[in-house]
């Protein structure tokens, strides 16, 4: 088979995937290089087979308040293996259907480890050569115009303090993906949506879980009002919380882990059978040879213009590698951009504001600015709220919990920022990120039409309240 | 049943305004014909009367609100589910003696000014025309333009249609227009894709702030720009950057004149009309102009339009401006008419009660500097007239009759004409017909 393609994509997450099949649509031959499975962290490890564990884990918790809604069930119980083997055939199916897509699409799949070496003429602007360390045995040399590295990211570990998984009581999301069993006691450092997401799901399997954040509150990046509310309902729901709390030394005990801390100058020292370390990722960079390119690199991440160029000729990279935020959407969306970029084309501008998702119970989403970094750029901010304890889809659902607050710039009426938490709003936050894209103004938004009864009313509610003007409170 | 009350357009030309004043607030009640605002727009206050019966539920648009787009609600009436009709102002403007001759029909494309120019009444129950992603500007000019970004381009003053989207389909958004500087110029760039874009489409002059330009922060007031110094500043700067002009200056003895006046003035004395220098100038340039049509003339690209009439718009500083009242057919009128209209229409203009149709459409102008002592200048043009005569001070100078020194009251008047219509020599011929008026006025009687 030919080895010069038009573009050479490394890596086969939500960020690389997309953008072969763009590349393809734009009548490119294309060749995606992956180390192990076709859809990358994000399918295999990630978003995907998470929100197929938290569902599992929700609907048992639902069975716990099956009263409140006139039903009764005797004897509710899980079996923990099925819940796992379950999320491992979701994402076996989306990684079959990715491979489908690739073949559909004529895209050459390669299997194996990707490393960059000088171009022959890169004096005159040839993309690097793709030296492929086969899976089966081998290397292939590849070349190509254009070479985009979407290699992604990995679980940040802190080694001198033993935040280093061991695979049997200190677990990243990898492990923690295909326990097996839930242990009775877990203790989850790092709040992010990574964080909180297991602590969510292992809760709900009954386990004891406390959470540490180094932070001043959980989900730093979210609003602060959310992040109170979030700990407060999560507080009901029997979570604990060490924030802020420092993690001073993780060591294993005979039958688990010892977490020492130290919150408000105090040191104190949980135990518990298993610890969850979510506390960041780092860029895949390492061993591709990136350094001998020139490739900038910064804090493990790429360091790219405007288009995803990194500045060595006919290299780019998209998605977690090239730097925050970490999502697979933000990935897909910078991939398509870059590749519409390469092919001349004119796509439209990267400012587009990126929704951030949470799918604890309750869930979580937000996008655009918080409260408080709309003060910090000097704008002055026209903030609503709308809670869904009035909202009557919620009441009738029996999920009351959460609000919905929005952010406006005073001056021109712009939607700067919502924020959300309650049930389904992971499902209803890309109509305000619709809004900010078009450049709506509350006057949009005020005379949109929103569906009666819907949860999303929550958010007609809250534009209407930044402009004093809400109805149903 | 609510009514919105739509920001009216007060001439065919208005594409914006100021809301000066409300004279009703929230729960107020109206009737028919009540003055409910005042609008500001670039040239003249105006008031708003209501149309409808109700009681005022909502003012959308606070007092003192700049660039207030046509078509743009500003209040919600509450009323009895009659009719919803936008409301008219105080005077309607006529529909189309008063547009000038270069304003293409609407719909159709404008080539190469697509300076806006709106049909004289928009549909009364239009669309609120900021949440609109796309409308039709102007003459038919499409624009597509997000509502965040017409917003802010109406706060900054930024004409939308001189700028290049950047956005899917070439949308204007937000960068574009905070990249844009304030009162930027329409430019032809905002032609249709595919047109051919004339010479004078040249890339916006970038504007450097003043600090750029080596003066300090905080060495100076800022005056914000009200709507009269925008439409001066984009009227001007469009004009002699875009109009090919020349001077004609010739000196004009005045003496004979000005026995005249005094004659004329002392027959009128019993009715109060005083004629002034100013009004004798305008009687002559208007019957120069009839003399010579070619000077009474616009260019327009389809060819060049003979005015029937001299409507002589005369130049009037007003406070933060100018303005150009305008004498319509003043070469039918007689000098003592003039004279009365001259003087209604400059104290009305100074206190900005002129309607839209007394300022709008002249053929020719007139602007007098002379009561203070300015001997000679050359004015812009105002488009789309083909000439405007300067006039200076009248005073007694040397002058040579024969071999013989001998001293007159010498004035000098220079003619600046648009070279596309008046060209040198229908200038020369213009200034000397105007000359024989001035200098032996006897002859304006015929």
């Amino acid at each position: 088979m030919a080895d010069i393609f038009d573009v050479i994509i490394i890596g086969s997450g939500p960020g690389g995937y997309v953008t072969a099949i763009r590349a393809a649509q734009l009548g490119m031959s294309v060749a995606i290089v992956e180390r192990e499975l076709l859809g990358g962290i994000c399918l295999n490890w990630g978003c995907i087979p998470t929100k197929a564990l938290l569902k599992s884990g929700e609907v048992y918790e639902q069975l716990g308040h099956l009263a409140d809604y006139g039903l009764k069930v005797e004897g509710a119980s899980f079996d923990f293996d099925g819940i796992v083997k379950r999320s491992r055939k979701v994402s076996a199916q989306l990684n079959a259907g990715v491979t489908f897509l690739m073949k559909k699409h004529k895209v050459e799949v390669i299997e194996g480890t990707a490393r960059l070496e000088k171009g022959q003429d890169s004096a005159k602007g040839a993309a690097p050569k793709v030296v492929v360390a086969l899976k089966a045995g081998g290397s292939r040399t590849l070349t190509a115009k254009s070479v985009i590295l979407a290699t992604g990211a990995r679980a940040r570990t802190i080694p001198a303090v033993g935040l280093e998984p061991d695979g049997e009581r200190v677990w990243t999301y990898r492990e923690a993906l295909v326990p097996r069993r839930a242990p009775k006691t877990l203790i989850v450092i790092g709040s992010g949506a990574i964080g909180i997401e297991f602590a969510s799901f292992y809760k709900a399997l009954r386990s004891d879980v406390t959470v540490i954040e180094a932070l001043p509150r959980i989900l730093p990046v979210e609003d602060e009002e959310v992040s109170k509310a979030a700990q407060k309902a999560f507080e009901k729901r029997g979570l604990k919380f060490r924030v802020p709390a420092n993690v001073k030394k993780l060591s294993k005990t005979k039958s688990g882990v010892a977490v020492e801390i130290e919150a408000g100058g105090k040191a104190e020292t949980l135990e518990a059978e298993v610890a969850i370390v979510a506390v960041g990722i780092v860029g895949n960079v390492e061993d591709m040879g990136l350094e001998a390119l020139g490739v900038k690199i910064e804090r493990t991440h790429i360091v790219t213009d405007a288009h995803g160029a990194t500045g060595v000729p006919g290299l780019y990279a998209i998605g977690d590698v090239a730097g925050p935020p970490w999502l697979a959407h933000k990935a897909s969306h910078e991939g398509v951009h870059c590749i519409e970029h390469i092919a001349g084309e004119t796509p439209a501008n990267l400012n587009a504001p990126i929704p951030g998702c949470t799918y604890s119970t309750p869930q979580i989403a937000s996008v655009g600015l918080t409260e408080a970094q709309a003060k910090d750029q000097g704008i002055e901010a026209r903030v609503g709220r709308f809670p869904f304890r009035v909202n009557g889809k919620a009441i009738a659902s029996g999920e009351t919990e959460g609000f919905v607050k929005t952010v406006f710039d005073a001056r021109t009426g712009a939607l700067i920022g919502a924020h959300m938490i309650g049930a389904e709003v992971t499902e209803m936050i890309q109509g305000y990120a619709i809004a900010m894209t078009l450049e709506a103004t509350e006057i949009d938004l005020q005379s949109t039409v929103f569906p009666h009864p819907t949860l999303s009313e929550a958010m007609h509610e809250a534009v209407l309240d930044a402009y004093g003007k809400v109805l149903h409170i | 049943m609510s009514i919105d009350v739509l920001m009216p357009a007060l001439s065919p030309t208005m594409e914006e305004g100021t809301l000066a004043k409300w004279h009703v607030k929230k729960g107020d009640t109206v009737k028919s014909g009540d003055v409910i605002a005042e609008i500001e727009t670039d040239k003249a206050t105006m008031e708003v009367e209501a149309v409808d019966e109700g009681t005022v539920e909502d003012i959308l648009v606070a007092e003192g609100s700049e660039g207030v787009k046509v078509n743009t609600p500003i209040a919600r009436l509450s009323g009895e589910g009659e009719a919803a009709l936008a409301p008219k102002p105080a005077a309607t403007p006529p529909q189309s003696s008063a547009s000038p001759p270069t304003a293409p029909p609407a719909g159709e494309q404008l080539e190469a000014k697509p300076a806006a120019t709106p049909a004289p009444s928009s549909s009364p129950a239009g669309v609120g025309g900021d949440s609109s992603v796309a409308r039709r500007d102007g003459g038919g000019l499409r624009i597509l333009v997000s509502p965040l970004a017409r917003r802010i381009a109406e706060q900054k003053g930024v004409d939308l249609g001189g700028l290049t989207g950047s956005g899917p389909h070439g949308r204007i958004i937000k960068a574009d227009v905070d990249a844009a500087q304030p009162g930027q110029a329409r430019t032809p760039a905002a032609a249709p894709a595919g047109q051919p874009v004339p010479a004078s489409a040249a890339a916006p002059r970038q504007i450097l702030s003043l600090e750029q330009m080596g003066i300090a922060s905080g060495s100076y007031d800022l005056v914000p720009l009200d709507g009269m110094r925008r439409t001066v500043a984009r009227r001007l700067t469009d004009s002699f950057r875009d109009v090919p002009h020349f001077p004609l200056t010739i000196d004009l003895e005045i003496d004979t004149l000005l026995a005249a006046r005094s004659k004329i003035n002392a027959l009128l004395e019993p009715t109060g009309v005083k004629v002034s220098v100013n009004d004798l100038v305008i009687k002559a340039a208007a019957i120069a102009l009839r003399q010579v049509p070619e000077a009474n003339a616009s260019y327009t690209p389809e060819g060049i339009a003979m005015h029937h009439h001299a409507d002589v718009a005369m130049a009037v500083a007003i406070d933060g401006g100018l303005i150009t009242p305008i004498i319509r057919s003043a070469e039918t009128k007689g000098l003592a008419q003039i004279a009365t209209e001259a003087k209604d229409l400059a104290a009305r203009a100074r206190s900005r009660k002129l309607k839209p149709e007394e300022f709008q459409g002249g053929t020719f102008s007139v602007s007098n500097l002379g009561m203070f002592g300015i001997k000679a200048f050359a004015s812009i043009i105002n488009e789309p007239q083909g000439a405007i005569l300067s006039v200076g001070a009248g005073e007694k100078r040397p002058v040579v009759r024969g071999d013989q020194l001998a001293v007159a009251t010498v004035m000098t008047v220079t003619l600046t004409c648009d070279h596309r219509v008046v060209d040198g020599a229908v200038g020369a011929r213009w200034l000397t017909a105007f000359r024989a008026l001035i200098e032996d006025p006897i002859t304006m009687i015929v």
